[in-house]
């Protein structure tokens, strides 16, 4: 069924960047192999029965390698660009120096993987594919095989960076397949915020994009994801982290676009490292949202916090999976997951799935998931405190929403996920101005 | 003010309310007072229009108006206000959020402009201070993670905000210590004006040693059996509700 892919990759390969290095090829073989064998992940693996990706195998979607940038929105990439942040843009797969904003970066590395490939080879080789191998499934192979650029981060140890940085992937035309493969690092004690932006236009297109995280002993990331892809679009994108000890991560999904869109968001926990994993999908209409979390806990002492919260209206459809591994030698463990779901309509549905293994015998670990409607009885509390239902309706479901949107501090990033929220519900009757 | 007729009303196939009648004039406070399952929630709950109510028989007249006919947040903007028994809390819903969307329903039906933020916020911190609650409760949600007497004092808050023309209590004093209710019991005297009436149900006498009623009802098994003056709650301390439900059989 993926001949066509196979084809089209066999007749871009020479385009991709990195084309001197033989491990680079080697990865990029292995890779291709795989797909070629495999495919996309199909409903029978255990991790995919809930997400059918048979529609992006009928089609083709071809990368770009001649991009102008010139012609780009500049109004439309404004509306996303964070105030405040070092912004890297890429436009249908491919870094965009013109449109980026990267002043005054020392002492440290921001660049796109193209170039990172041609400047700094070996750091890039220590990184790739570690954090994530080809035999995961059939995305990553895909991506491994195909990314066209990416960004790769570097931040050596006790930098503190004040800025965020924000990658702002474009996709501006129809059918177009945009690879990205990123990597961060950020060393011992050091602290950065990443912000992945991901938006399009309204035909159909695929973005598949895979990112692995390097986080160092007692380092920090915080990392936030705004997925509003346009409306016909297919997303993927896979989030891989290790953690060294000490280490604290954060992750802030939301996700709002797209006609079908999966997370995969992998950590594995070193001694006494921290993880928190946020989750908030939309879906209205034929929208297919679906996460997939993982928490190893391979070592003692450490911390993991998860909350998923979907609202699904009309005929979408929500699928959350999300396991924790405490593994032998993993005492003290301390895991709590919580995914909570609102069902605002008769033809929306989810699927949960939450696993706890737990091969340690002195751990706490919690679970919990709730699917439900509106609560009667406060939509009734807020009629006999004056206003009327279907104002009511709408304040309890951008309250839920909101709990999430609220855990962001970044104010410039508040203000868009406020409005992104804003745009998917009704909200007659919710002032945003009191909020 | 109100006038309730021959009021028959159940859930279900099961009737509560079995002919009630209850005349309320403006400036009155009424105290309706009955054993558990007598109906006194039910009346409460029919008044402000809660859902899973059958009304078989009767008539509910509120200022010239069919009541029964109105919406519950059309009951709630002209005037009529229900203190929960439960208060229900409602996360991602901040007090201060929801008192203003409240508020400026009420101006709306009335034909006013919205209430300058400002000034709203000089008549709340104003109020809070009768409550003797904390402005940090304000920014919280609603009634999450408070306890009984926080949420009672709340409701109460919520009165002095609204400026009801018939507040209708359902055991407001039930669960609080001597001190909160002695807190309630100032926040709904402050209330008390020639053209604000009340009707306080409640299963104990106590609160009415703090809030003189002009009359006491005794209600049992769906209808008022016994009207009095304040006297009547005190009679029924001593005596109990075997008393009057003896008398009603």
């Amino acid at each position: 069924m993926v001949s066509r892919y196979i084809a089209e990759y066999e007749s871009t390969a020479n385009l991709l960047p990195g084309q001197s290095l033989d491990w680079l090829n080697a990865l990029r073989a292995e890779a291709f192999t795989k797909f070629s064998t495999q495919g996309f992940p199909s409903l029978r693996e255990e991790e995919w029965r809930y997400t059918n990706v048979s529609a992006i195998e009928k089609k083709l979607f071809s990368p770009q390698f001649n991009v102008e940038t010139s012609t780009v929105d500049k109004q439309w990439l404004d509306t996303y660009r964070l105030e405040n942040a070092l912004t890297v843009v890429f436009v249908d797969g491919h870094f965009s120096k013109e449109l980026s904003t990267l002043e005054n970066v020392v002492d440290m590395s921001i660049l796109g993987m193209a170039d990172a490939l041609e400047q700094q080879p070996e750091l890039v080789k220590q990184y790739l594919g570690q954090a994530v191998s080809n035999e995961e499934h059939g995305f990553v192979a895909f991506n491994t095989a195909w990314f066209t650029d990416g960004l790769f981060v570097h931040i050596p140890a006790n930098q503190i960076l004040d800025r965020p940085i924000q990658l702002l992937h474009l996709v501006t035309q129809a059918d177009l397949l945009a690879t990205s493969r990123n990597i961060l690092v950020v060393d011992e004690m050091a602290e950065v915020k990443v912000i992945e932006t991901f938006v399009g236009v309204d035909d159909a297109y695929l973005s598949a994009a895979v990112t692995e995280v390097f986080v160092g002993k007692n380092a920090d990331l915080t990392l936030y994801k705004m997925q509003s892809e346009g409306e016909k679009a297919y997303h993927f994108g896979g989030t891989y982290i290790k953690q060294a000890r000490d280490s604290r991560f954060k992750h802030h999904n939301f996700a709002f676009g797209g006609l079908l869109a999966r997370n995969d968001i992998h950590t594995d926990l070193d001694v006494a490292s921290e993880c928190e994993l946020n989750g908030l999908a939309l879906g209205i209409k034929r929208q297919h949202m679906d996460n997939h979390t993982l928490i190893n806990h391979n070592q003692p002492h450490a911390i993991s916090r998860e909350l998923y919260k979907y609202v699904l209206d009309q005929r979408a459809r929500g699928v959350f999976q999300g396991r924790v591994v405490v593994a032998e030698d993993a005492q003290k463990t301390d895991s709590e997951m919580n995914n909570r779901n609102l069902l605002l309509s008769n033809d929306s549905e989810v699927d949960t799935k939450p696993q706890l293994e737990i091969y340690a015998d002195d751990v706490k670990c919690a679970h919990g998931v709730t699917v439900g409607q509106l609560d009667e009885k406060s939509i009734f509390y807020l009629q006999s405190r004056c206003v009327d239902e279907e104002t009511a309706r709408n304040m309890l479901t951008f309250a839920f929403a909101n709990e999430m949107v609220d855990k962001v501090k970044i104010k410039a990033l508040h203000d868009q996920l406020l409005e992104q929220l804003l745009k998917c519900f009704p909200q007659t009757g919710v002032d945003k101005a009191w909020l | 003010m109100l006038s309730i007729e021959n009021l028959h009303a159940g859930v279900d196939d099961k009737a509560i309310l079995k002919g009630l009648n209850l005349q309320i004039n403006p400036g009155e406070v009424h105290a309706v007072m009955g054993p558990n399952g007598a109906g006194k929630s039910t009346l409460s709950n029919v008044l402000s229009g809660k859902p899973g109510y059958n009304i078989t028989e009767g008539k509910v007249t509120y200022m010239g108006q069919d009541l029964l006919a109105m919406d519950p947040e059309i009951r709630a903007r002209e005037g009529v206000f229900q203190a929960f028994q439960y208060p229900v809390e409602i996360p991602g819903v901040s007090n201060i959020y929801l008192l203003k969307a409240a508020l400026n329903s009420i101006r709306k039906h009335q034909g006013l402009d919205e209430v300058d933020a400002m000034d709203f916020l000089t008549m709340v911190k104003d109020k809070i201070k009768l409550l003797q609650m904390d402005e940090k409760f304000l920014y919280r949600a609603v009634n999450e993670g408070f306890s009984g007497g926080e949420k009672k004092r709340n409701e109460i808050l919520q009165a002095a905000i609204l400026e009801p023309k018939l507040c209708v209590l359902d055991e407001t004093d039930s669960g609080l210590d001597i001190d909160a209710l002695k807190i309630v019991a100032e926040g709904i005297n402050s209330l008390r004006s020639p053209d604000r009436s009340f009707l306080m149900i409640t299963h104990y006498q106590r609160l009415l040693d703090y809030v003189e009623p002009d009359f006491v009802h005794v209600l049992a098994d769906g209808q008022i059996v016994k009207s009095g003056g304040p006297e009547l709650a005190l009679e029924l301390e001593s005596k109990g509700y075997h008393w009057i439900e003896g008398q009603a059989a």
